[in-house]
């Protein structure tokens, strides 16, 4: 067996051959979430304890298993691991031997196994039914949430993974709580009666993007109604996009179901603002040459 | 690194080790993002990959020549590197890959 901890002969040593491994196994096959740190590089006094590709898996509960050959370093590798987790990303961090911040002789690679994300559809509208087919081919996990039982059905949204009859307000009091940055809420009730609680209910959430139909002029009557019910001006221009989707001209409900998932991964991957215009940010006619 | 489960298990419970590669970085352009996994069986059968197609087969050999050593290692694919250029990563990046036994 290859022990990379030999030399301190913590921990490490307790571990048996293949358990890092069946521990990240049944995580993976469990759809649980976990990070797997590996040590991808190691220089000077480091190499006393740590060794390339030393490993430790986290858990969302902090719970690990394995060691990269430094408590300290163990910690503060935890601590940024489960940051990653939090955003879905993959990163390299450096340390110094004991995790000193601004220190580059140990290199960690987090590698991130998070469960799907989601995304959360208000309104249970035709362009509703696209968006959550676009949704599953981008692997999020899928919610269509409307009070209304003659819209909000099974048979209408074959392919959600959970069809909601419930006021959107009521439902982001319930399950608002689980939603991150990597997550996305789009309202496409364009009726202002579910739309500002979807929204003001959102706004109470950490979620990652948040995107509201309607025409320019349904937007802007949406914002006056959103700042009277005592939305804050300057998180709305922050957090909300509305109109929803990026200007690349859809028309069908596929294609605004791809203008809008554009734009979800444009403001993950923080390009909203630059090389792509959502419509936002664009003047003139959603439609229309 | 899930769509390899099967043929770790495959393999291993057949008796025969398995190298795991995994993509740790990403310069420049680059087919793959990092955490993209291959993994090799000790008779050389692969599972994965790391790029498009243009570093697997010099992975394979890094990945047999890492079970016979027993020791981890970074391999570094890239337009500026000689060797990797032979071994043809087109689009002009770089990419670490981390090749080790799979005996974690």
């Amino acid at each position: 067996m290859f022990l990379w901890n030999r030399s301190t002969g913590d921990q490490r040593g307790q571990l048996v051959s293949g358990e890092l491994y069946r521990e990240l196994r049944s995580a993976l096959l469990g759809d649980e979430p976990v990070v797997l740190a590996t040590v991808t590089s190691v220089e000077g006094e480091a190499q006393r304890h740590t060794a390339l590709a030393a490993k430790l898996v986290v858990r969302p509960d902090r719970r690990c298993l394995g060691t990269l050959g430094d408590p300290e370093l163990d910690r503060i590798a935890t601590r940024d691991a489960l940051a990653a987790l939090d955003r879905g990303v993959m990163v390299t961090r450096h340390y110094g031997p004991h995790g000193e911040a601004r220190r580059a002789e140990v290199s960690v690679f987090l590698e991130v196994f998070a469960p799907p994300a989601r995304l959360v559809v208000f309104g249970a509208v035709d362009f509703t039914r696209a968006l959550v087919e676009v949704g599953k081919v981008l692997g999020f996990e899928v919610t269509v949430c409307d009070p209304r039982p003659v819209f909000a059905t099974r048979a209408r949204f074959p392919l959600a993974d959970e069809v909601a009859v419930e006021w959107p307000d009521r439902y982001l009091d319930r399950l608002g709580p689980q939603l991150g940055p990597r997550d996305a809420v789009c309202v496409l009730t364009h009726d202002t009666k579910f739309d500002v609680p979807a929204i003001l209910g959102a706004l109470r959430t950490r979620v990652g993007y948040l995107g509201a139909m309607g025409s320019r002029r349904t937007h802007e009557r949406r914002w006056l109604r959103l700042v009277e019910a005592g939305a804050d001006e300057a998180e709305l221009k922050e957090r909300l996009m509305s109109p929803i989707g990026l200007d690349i001209g859809a028309r069908t409900p596929e294609e605004t179901a791809v203008a809008i998932c554009a734009e979800i991964i444009a403001v993950r991957t923080g390009r909203a603002e630059g090389l792509v215009t959502p419509l936002r940010s664009a003047a003139g006619a959603i439609h229309g040459s | 690194m899930k769509e390899v489960i099967a043929d770790i298990d495959r393999w291993q419970a057949a008796g025969r080790r398995v190298a795991i590669a995994r993509v740790i970085g990403v310069e420049g352009s680059g087919p793959r993002d990092a955490g993209a996994t291959m993994v090799v069986s000790e008779d050389g059968e692969v599972a994965g990959s790391v790029s498009g197609g243009c570093v697997e087969g010099a992975v394979v050999a890094e990945a047999l020549a890492v079970l016979e050593s027993g020791t981890p290692k970074v391999c570094t694919f890239g337009y500026s590197d000689d060797a990797a250029f032979a071994v043809g990563l087109t689009c002009g990046g770089t990419v670490h890959v981390l090749v080790e036994p799979l005996d974690w």
